[in-house]
C-alpha cells in the first residue's frame, strides 16, 4: 500500500459522515482506529475495505484508484488484498470451521484440494488446526474469532481490517486475539483495527483519532506487547 | 465460485429447514405427479385406440369412386364411374409395397329370411377384401377365390344381420333372398363393433364380386369392370403417404387426368379416420394440462416466498459473502441455484409419485397407461424453469443487498 488520500462527503447539507479526511496508512503498519460511536471511524472503515465508495476524494490502494472500479473488480478487491474480522464474527453456522475459512477461497476460484491444504494451515497459523471439523456453535468466542481471522488470512491479503475484533469478547481472550494481532503484524501483514477501547488501542504502532468525521488525532506510539497474554493461550 | 460449490451450498442450506424445504417443494410435486400420470393416462386411451384402429386394418388405403364434373356442375361422390377392376390390378402391379388391392362394389338393399327382413349392405368382394380388412370368419366358411370365378351364389353375414333375420340361430346353410336371387349362406363374420364414428360394423353382408355385378338390378350397366371403392393394403414399414402418392399418380394417368383437372376419386387411410377421435382426447388433455399448470404456477410462487423469507433471514450471511469477494453475481446465481434445486427435487418426487399413480391406476382400474419419457422430461424441464423464473426476483434482492446495511442486519 502506497499511499490513501480521500476525503468524503454524504449528502449535500445532511451530517458529513466523514469530512475531507486524508490519512496513509504504510506497508506493515497496525494502526488502530478511535473515536465516539458517530465519529466517521466506521464510515473510514468500510471505505478503506472498499464495501463502500467516496462520493469525493481519491483512494489508492497498493497503488490502484479504487473509486474507478467496477462492483465486480472491487469484489476481487476485497477477496485478493483485504480480510476481515468483525465484531460478531459472522462465521456461516451450519457449516465447520474449515468450510468457513474456505469460503474465501471458493470465490477467488480456488479447487477443493488446494482450499483444504490452504484453510488447514490457516487453522494452523491461528492454533486450531484440531479445531477444523467443529461448527462455530462449538467453539468458544476466542475460538470463533482464530476461526475468522482464519478465513480473514487464507487468501494471503495485504491488509487485514478488524472491526470491534475484541468487542464480544471477555479481557482474557481479548488481549489473546490482540498478542494474535502483533503476531501476524510482525510476519508483515499490515493491520487497520477499529475500536472504542483505548486498553486496545495500545497495542497499536499508530493510533488514528475521529471526531464528527474529521481526523483529529495521528500519534504513533510504542505498542504494547501482549506477547504474554499468547503464551498463556 | 463454479457450479458445483454453489449446488452443495444450495444442498445444505435446502437440508437446514428439511420440512420448510419439503412443504415448499409440495406444490411443484404435486404439478409434476398431476402432469406425468395424466399424460400416461391419455396416452394409454389414445394408444388402446390406436390399436383398435390398426386392427380394423393396419397399413389400409381407401380408394374410392370420386365425383366428376360435367359442364361446371360437380356431382355427388361415385357419381363418376371410372374406377375399375384392372385400376385395382394395376396398382397391385406397378405400386411398389402394395400387398394386396381388394376392389368391391356396395349396394343398400332389403334382405329376405323366410318371413324376416332386413335393410342392410352389401358388398361385392373378393376374398382379398376380407383379407386386408382383418375379418374373421366364426361359423362356417369365407368366401373363395373359386367362388368369384365361378360368381357362386352364395353370401357371408355379419353378426347384426345373423341378429335380425335368424335371432340366435345358426344360419350357416339357410337360404336369404336379395332382389329375389337366392344366396345360400356360407359363413358368419366375427363381430367387429362400432367403428371409430360410431357406425355399426357388423350390419353388413359380403357375395362375390361377380355374382354382385350379374344378380344386382342397375349395378355395372355402362361398364362391366366397375367398382365403388378398393382397399390397398400395403406392406409393413411402407411409406403410406410415398405409397398413396404414387397410387395417385397412377390413377390420374389411367384415368386420363389432365393436370389442373380434379380427381375423380378419393383416398383416405385409417389415421385420417383417427383424426376425429384425436380431437376429442386433445380437449381433454387440454383441461389436464390447464391443471396442472395452475398447481405448477403455485408451486412457483411458494417457492418465491420462501426464497424471499430465506433471503431475509440469511442477510448477514450474503453481506458476508460480499464483503470477503463474492460478486454479486456469485450471490444471483447462488440464490437462483437454490431456487432451482427446490423445484427440480420437487419435480424428481412428482416424477416419482405420477409413476406410480399411473402404474396403480393401470392396476386397480384396469384402465389401460402409457408411461411417456417426453412429458417425464418436460415436466422436469418446465419444474427446472419455474424454479429459474420463480427465484429471479428474492436472487436479486440478495444480490442488491449493499453489504456495510447487510452486516449490520439483525
Amino acid at each position: 500500500m502506497e499511499g490513501l488520500t480521500r476525503s468524503y462527503r454524504m449528502g449535500p447539507q445532511v451530517v458529513h459522515a466523514l469530512d475531507h479526511v486524508t490519512a496513509t496508512v504504510r506497508r506493515g503498519e497496525f494502526v488502530a482506529v478511535m473515536g465516539p460511536s458517530g465519529s466517521g471511524k466506521s464510515t473510514f472503515m468500510n471505505l478503506l475495505g472498499c464495501l463502500d465508495r467516496a462520493d469525493g476524494g481519491r483512494y489508492r490502494l497498493d497503488g490502484v484508484e479504487v473509486g474507478g472500479l467496477s462492483s465486480d473488480a472491487l469484489a476481487a478487491v476485497r477477496n485478493r488484498k483485504i480480510g476481515f474480522v468483525f465484531q460478531s464474527f459472522n462465521l456461516l453456522p451450519r457449516q465447520t470451521a474449515q468450510t468457513n475459512v474456505e469460503l474465501p477461497m471458493v470465490y477467488a476460484g480456488l479447487g477443493r484440494a488446494a482450499r483444504g491444504e490452504r484453510a488447514r494451515a490457516a487453522l494452523a497459523a491461528v492454533g486450531l488446526e484440531r479445531r477444523a471439523h467443529h461448527r462455530p456453535t462449538q467453539l468458544s468466542g476466542g475460538q470463533q474469532q482464530r476461526v475468522a481471522i482464519a478465513r480473514a488470512l487464507v487468501n494471503d491479503p495485504m491488509l487485514l481490517l478488524a472491526d470491534e475484533p475484541t468487542g464480544a469478547l471477555d479481557s482474557a481472550t481479548s488481549l489473546d486475539i490482540m498478542a494474535l494481532f502483533q503476531r501476524l503484524n510482525r510476519q508483515g501483514i499490515t493491520i487497520v483495527l477499529v475500536t472504542h477501547e483505548p486498553d486496545v488501542a495500545r497495542h497499536a504502532g499508530r493510533v488514528l483519532s475521529f471526531r464528527d468525521g474529521r481526523l483529529v488525532g495521528d500519534h504513533s506510539q510504542i505498542p504494547e506487547d501482549a506477547l504474554s497474554a499468547e503464551a498463556v493461550a | 465460485m463454479n457450479a458445483l460449490d454453489a449446488l452443495r451450498s444450495a444442498l445444505e442450506s435446502l437440508r437446514a429447514s428439511p420440512l420448510r424445504s419439503a412443504l415448499t417443494m409440495l406444490g411443484i410435486v404435486i404439478g409434476v405427479a398431476a402432469v406425468i400420470a395424466m399424460v400416461a393416462v391419455g396416452s394409454g386411451a389414445r394408444d388402446q385406440v390406436l390399436r383398435q384402429i390398426a386392427s380394423l386394418g393396419a397399413n389400409l388405403v381407401l380408394v374410392g369412386q370420386g365425383s366428376v364434373a360435367r359442364g361446371g356442375v360437380k356431382l355427388g361422390a361415385g357419381s363418376a364411374s371410372t374406377l375399375t377392376e384392372d385400376d385395382a390390378a394395376a396398382i397391385l402391379r406397378d405400386i411398389p409395397g402394395v400387398a394386396v388391392t381388394a376392389p368391391s362394389v356396395r349396394w343398400g338393399l332389403q334382405i329376405v329370411a323366410g318371413n324376416q327382413n332386413w335393410g342392410s349392405v352389401l358388398f361385392g368382394v373378393t376374398p382379398d377384401y376380407l383379407e386386408a380388412r382383418e375379418w374373421t370368419i366364426t361359423h362356417g366358411r369365407g368366401l373363395s377365390d373359386e367362388d368369384v370365378a365361378q360368381a357362386n351364389k352364395v353370401v357371408v353375414l355379419g353378426q347384426t344381420v345373423v341378429r335380425n333375420l335368424f335371432g340366435g340361430g345358426d344360419p350357416v346353410g339357410e337360404v336369404v333372398r336379395v332382389f329375389s336371387t337366392p344366396l345360400t349362406v356360407i359363413g358368419v363374420l366375427g363381430e367387429k363393433g362400432q367403428n371409430t364414428q360410431g357406425q355399426d360394423q357388423d350390419d353388413v353382408i359380403f357375395v362375390p364380386l361377380s355374382t354382385a355385378k350379374r344378380n344386382i338390378p342397375g349395378m355395372a350397366k355402362s361398364n362391366p369392370r366397375f367398382v365403388h371403392s378398393m382397399a390397398v393394403k400395403l406392406q409393413d414399414g411402407v411409406d403410406q403417404e410415398e405409397a398413396q402418392r404414387q397410387i395417385r399418380e397412377l390413377l390420374r394417368q389411367r384415368h386420363r387426368l389432365v393436370p389442373g383437372q380434379d380427381d375423380d376419386f378419393w383416398m383416405r387411410n385409417l389415421s385420417d379416420v383417427s383424426a376425429t377421435r384425436d380431437e376429442s382426447s386433445r380437449a381433454l388433455s387440454f383441461l389436464l394440462a390447464a391443471v396442472a399448470a395452475v398447481s405448477l404456477l403455485v408451486g412457483g410462487i411458494g417457492i418465491m416466498n420462501i426464497m424471499l423469507v430465506s433471503v431475509t433471514e440469511r442477510t448477514r450471511e450474503i453481506g458476508l459473502r460480499l464483503a470477503i469477494g463474492a460478486r454479486r453475481r456469485d450471490i444471483l446465481v447462488q440464490f437462483l441455484i437454490e431456487s432451482t434445486t427446490l423445484s427440480l427435487i420437487g419435480a424428481g418426487f412428482g416424477v416419482l409419485i405420477g409413476v406410480g399413480a399411473a402404474m396403480l391406476v393401470a392396476e386397480l382400474a384396469g384402465w389401460p397407461t402409457l408411461i411417456r419419457l417426453d412429458s417425464i422430461l418436460l415436466a422436469v424441464l418446465v419444474s427446472g424453469l419455474i424454479g429459474i423464473f420463480f427465484g429471479l426476483y428474492p436472487a436479486r434482492r440478495a444480490a442488491r443487498l449493499n453489504p456495510i446495511d447487510a452486516l449490520r442486519h439483525e
